[in-house]
């Protein structure tokens, strides 16, 4: 116990500072952006599920704004059309689509590289067309509100600063989660079957359960923070569960960096950041660059993963570790 | 080496992005600011490029005439790329950033349900230039106090083409809609009010936004034996269907379109097989008709003569026509309601709500007969309007008029 | 569901499978030599589509000189975005090279959106806008454009993989690049005609069809879909199954709308092409297993 804790002190005094970061950003620093901090939160759930799938399997899913869409859907109709509690609503939408990625998953995994890619790509585009088709439930194209917000007992989570509480600590345990994960026997496991396959097999790791698991990992923490979405934006539509939103996923976790945590959040916050505000404010101050907004942030991602394909977050890690190495080497021997 | 290069460009261009966002207010005079919301890029795009267009025009007289009383006006224009998170997102930005006065758009109805609870807990006006009724029919939860849009609702569209067909004995049509957002409202209109109208659908047929035709599901249409198609959707699909039915043989059977094809695009992408066509619209298109005592008529020719001279001849469209109106609502509200200025709004919040109340209120009280004695209402691109407590869209149905494509050239059907 | 209507299902299903046929091949020559999914195929047929029109509006220029040139500025695009963008990020993980497909895809989308804005254009047919009545079916000589064109596309290629130098070179390398490269094949050069001579077939293909189906500048990412669908059913390799494929999910879609059976009406004739692309993927999972496993 105290070895562990000795051998990862540090990452327990960042995530101390990085704690207390968050409780000063929406009330001493950035007050105004509050709603772009939610943004981040969300995403980086969804990311960071991701990221375990794609650094540690190397798979690639293109699909994953299809399980953030079934959390916002499901958990918006059990609460409106069937006066469900929020939580309650919540949690089934989550273990629904938690069974949906494990019914899916084992036929999906059989596939590798470029055709699982496709067919995670499939599924989403297919999960996209029933949210715009079956409007009896979802509200078709101009989408479903009404939702209500989350509350316990009497206190309701009916302002943003609350719901950036509650949904950074819906965020800060699935990252904490993803971690042990990643330190534990299933995350070194993980670590071998990106490295081969075949002797992750011989060792008796079973590959295809473990791929499996963490695709339904990475479903339930998308379900969770679409259901925490809907119940923050009260009004959801379809157009923000289609492909462009699952690129969207994929290039937080790209950015940020594919095997790393932190990188999704990481990632998560400079992609929010970029599309939700610096192109924004951009386009403002110089008006003939509004128009370039969707060029720029093709060319961004083009940029990012030809020159940083390991993300930002690995390269800035990774650049920091090699300047450590050369300063210890220097070190006292002159 | 290369890798920390590249580190340093990507900082770089992250970091001009920000102080550039402080140092856009260098001007001496503030400026009124007014917030537009509009999906420029995405599925919605071929209505909301229009209307942001419109917006830059507009911004530019206004200011090249003085402004607003005196003082400019600057319209913040954020594009959501039809993505209705986005445009709650940018809504927040506009209302709690940015301090506008009121908010005009979105384009689409559900980004405009996406935000109405938004308006109404901010307390700031909301005129859309979405034409779902719903955006402004109060529910339980939302009055809808303050939210107005400034289209003819499609339910009304609908309603006003059925009674044409009534007149013309038409009681059996078959309906071709797209499975956009546009054409799935316009078959659940089409479904819901024929009832009311003793119609009967002998076929209901969809068709895709990228098919590249609608043969099969023409032919199943014609072997219901219609007396008329009506095709809901935006380009590219009207046009497509018009070939086809030139291609079929289905001269005798006439096609009905809605107003997303009032564009010169349609005409030019339909060619012959667009002559006869008829569709339900705004007077825009047939402005040339109108008389001059008409109280639209001034102001559709300017409109359509400044549109075209500044972005190409043809392109003068009703949904730019949308932006026109809401926008002038809220400029009008300004110059004859608000005194306080700019730098009084822009410093003091209370002010600003106060504004936003103000403005709220003038278009709810005085966009209408009382508040225009002379023109029987406000006139606007859409129609003459007359907003009230109780209806925030104020159009009546006869701002229709059903158009019928001679020639290649719009003229008033009979 | 009538025999005229089933007939004319057919008669559309071709027209459109024809499309998909000619995107799929773009998919797959690129795919076999250079083990890349082009997310940017649509675009080079919007691309080809767009280019047509506007070469034809504002430089006059009649419709097989506008096709011409159409398809070399297309070569140019796709050579140009495989020699800056995959090129240069050498040895990427598939991941990467995703993500950098995609971004060009976007990036070329709004280019084009800059560029022509969002309105839907409508170039000049090659011979007229006639038709001609197949039994009780209608079809328009623009279709049979379509038809042909695919029909010697798919002839050409053939010619070319088969009996030329460079073709030879390409099937090597689309079997086995490493082996290829040792019995002295520029593997790399190999990629960059890959790139090219997808290119033009998307641009081809968007100029074919464009009359037809009229176009705009946001038209790329379904038809790249559909046409993906038409390439993995040949499973990335051959250029006859993928054809085939291509016609057939055309034709699929239109009798689906044909039927017009309760919940299978035209409204989830979308859907189809997905549903068909999970089958395939699924069913010949076993077998590209083994393939990836081999190479």
């Amino acid at each position: 116990m105290l070895a562990t804790f000795k051998r990862h002190w540090w990452s327990y005094l960042a995530m101390a500072a990085f704690l207390l970061f968050l409780i000063l950003l929406p009330t001493q620093l950035l007050g105004e952006k509050t709603s772009i901090l939610i943004l981040i939160g969300l995403y980086s759930m969804v990311t960071v599920g991701l990221c375990l799938l794609m650094g540690y399997t190397g798979q690639v899913s293109l699909g994953q704004a299809a399980f953030f869409g079934t959390g916002a859907y499901l958990s918006a109709i059990l609460s409106t059309r069937y006066d469900l509690d929020p939580w309650l609503a919540m949690l089934m939408a989550a273990v629904a689509t938690g069974v949906f990625a494990y019914i899916i998953g084992y036929p999906i995994f059989r596939l590798r590289g470029n055709y699982l890619a496709m067919a995670t790509l499939g599924l989403g585009i297919i999960v996209w067309i029933l949210f715009k088709e079956l409007s009896q439930y979802t509200g078709g194209p101009d989408g479903l509100g009404g939702i209500p917000n989350f509350s316990i007992g009497g206190f309701a989570f009916d302002n943003k600063l609350k719901r950036y509480f509650l949904i950074w600590s819906f965020a800060v345990c699935a990252l904490l989660i993803a971690q042990n994960v990643v330190r534990s026997r299933t995350g070194r496991a993980l670590k071998a079957i990106h490295g081969s396959e075949a002797a992750a097999m011989s060792v008796g790791i079973n590959i295809a359960q473990l791929k499996v698991k963490i695709f339904v990992l990475g479903a339930v923490y998308a379900s969770l923070a679409g259901s925490l979405y809907a119940h923050h934006l009260h009004h959801i539509s379809p157009n923000s569960f289609d492909f462009m939103a699952s690129v969207m996923v994929i290039t937080m976790a790209a950015a940020g960096g594919l095997a790393s945590i932190w990188g999704a959040v990481f990632g998560a916050a400079t992609i929010t950041y970029i599309s939700q505000d610096a192109l924004v404010e951009l386009g403002k101050s110089q008006p003939k660059l509004a128009e370039l907004d969707v060029v720029l942030y093709g060319l961004i991602l083009m940029l990012v993963m030809i020159f940083l394909p390991k993300g930002l977050f690995v390269s800035l890690r990774d650049a920091f570790d090699s300047w450590r190495q050369r300063r210890a080497r220097k070190g006292p021997v002159t | 080496m290369r890798k920390w290069f590249c580190l340093l460009l990507a900082m770089m261009i992250l970091a001009a992005a920000i102080p550039l966002a402080g140092c856009s207010e260098s001007e001496s005079e503030e400026p009124y600011k007014i917030g537009a919301l509009f999906a420029v890029t995405g599925g919605n795009a071929p209505l909301g490029e229009p209307e942001k267009q419109l917006v830059e025009m507009m911004e530019e007289e206004i200011n090249a005439n003085g402004g607003i009383n005196g003082h400019p006006v600057d319209v913040i224009v954020y594009n959501y790329e039809s993505d209705a998170a986005k445009c709650a997102t940018f809504a927040e930005k506009l209302i709690n950033e940015d301090k506008v006065v009121a908010i005009i758009g979105p384009t689409g109805t559900g980004d405009s349900l996406a935000i109405v609870d938004l308006a109404m807990n901010s307390q700031i006006p909301l005129i859309s230039c979405a034409a779902g009724i719903s955006i402004v029919t109060p529910t339980e939860t939302n009055d809808k106090h303050w939210v107005f849009t400034t289209p003819q609702v499609s339910v009304m569209v609908v309603q006003r083409l059925y009674e044409h067909l009534l007149t013309k004995n038409i009681t059996k049509i078959a309906l071709l809609t797209d499975t956009l957002g546009f054409g799935k409202d316009g078959k659940t209109n089409l479904n819901g009010q024929k009832a009311a109208y003793g119609i009967t659908v002998t076929a209901d047929q969809t068709y895709g936004p990228n098919d590249v035709d609608m043969l099969t599901q023409l032919t199943l249409i014609k072997n219901s034996s219609p007396q008329a198609v009506v095709c809901w959707g935006t380009s590219p699909g009207p046009a497509i269907v018009a070939r086809n039915m030139a291609t079929l043989g289905m001269t005798n059977i006439p096609l009905y379109c809605s107003h997303g094809i009032a564009f010169q695009s349609f005409i030019t992408a339909a060619g012959s097989s667009g002559n006869g066509v008829i569709f339900p619209c705004g007077k825009l298109p047939i402005v040339d008709y109108l008389p001059d005592s008409d109280p639209q008529k001034a102001l559709l020719t300017k409109y359509r003569d400044d549109f075209n001279a500044r972005y190409g001849n043809g392109t003068a469209n009703t949904f730019g026509g949308h932006a026109y109106d809401s926008l002038n609502m809220v400029v009008t509200a300004l110059k004859n309601a608000v005194d306080d200025t700019p730098e009084k709004i822009n410093s003091s919040d209370d002010t600003l709500q106060a504004v936003r109340a103000k403005i709220r209120d003038y278009v709810e009280n005085s966009i209408n007969s009382s508040g225009f004695p002379e023109t029987g209402g406000f006139p606007g691109t859409a129609g003459v309007f007359n907003m009230s407590e109780t209806d925030h869209n104020g159009l009546p149905k006869s701002c229709l008029v059903m158009v019928k494509i001679v020639d290649g050239k719009w003229t008033p059907a009979e | 569901m009538t025999t005229e209507v089933f007939v004319q299902s057919l008669v559309s299903g071709l027209t459109q499978g024809c499309i998909y046929a000619l995107i799929g091949l773009g998919f797959t020559i690129i795919f076999s030599v250079t083990g890349i999914i082009n997310f940017a195929q649509g675009e080079f047929v919007m691309l080809g589509g767009m280019l047509s029109f506007f070469l034809a509006k504002s430089a006059g220029l009649s419709v097989f000189p506008a096709l011409i040139i159409s398809i070399l500025i297309a070569m140019l695009i796709g050579a140009v975005l495989y020699l800056l963008a995959i090129r240069t990020a050498r040895r990427a993980s598939v991941v990467s090279l995703i993500i950098i497909t995609i971004g060009a895809a976007i990036f070329i989308r709004g280019i084009a959106g800059e560029l022509w804005g969002a309105d839907t254009v409508a170039p000049p047919f090659f011979t007229g806008n006639g038709s001609l009545s197949v039994l009780g079916a209608s079809i328009h000589v623009q279709a049979l454009w379509i038809i042909g064109t695919t029909l010697a596309v798919s002839i050409v290629l053939h010619l070319l993989f088969s009996y030329t130098v460079i073709g030879k070179a390409l099937k090597a390398s689309a079997m086995n690049r490493t082996a290829a490269g040792l019995v002295g094949v520029n593997t790399k050069s190999m990629s960059l005609i890959a790139f090219t001579v997808a290119a033009a077939l998307g641009a081809l293909g968007g100029v074919v069809i464009a009359p037809l189906s009229l176009t705009s500048y946001n038209v790329g990412a379904m038809l790249g879909l559909k046409g993906f669908v038409a390439a993995s059913i040949g499973g990335f390799r051959s250029h006859a199954v993928t054809i085939l494929g291509g016609i057939t999910l055309g034709v699929v879609e239109q009798v689906t709308v044909a039927l017009n059976w309760g919940p299978f009406k035209s409204n989830y004739k979308e859907a189809i092409a997905l549903v068909v692309l999970l089958l395939v993927l699924l069913i010949r999972s076993r077998r590209l297993f083994e393939e990836e496993r081999a190479s």
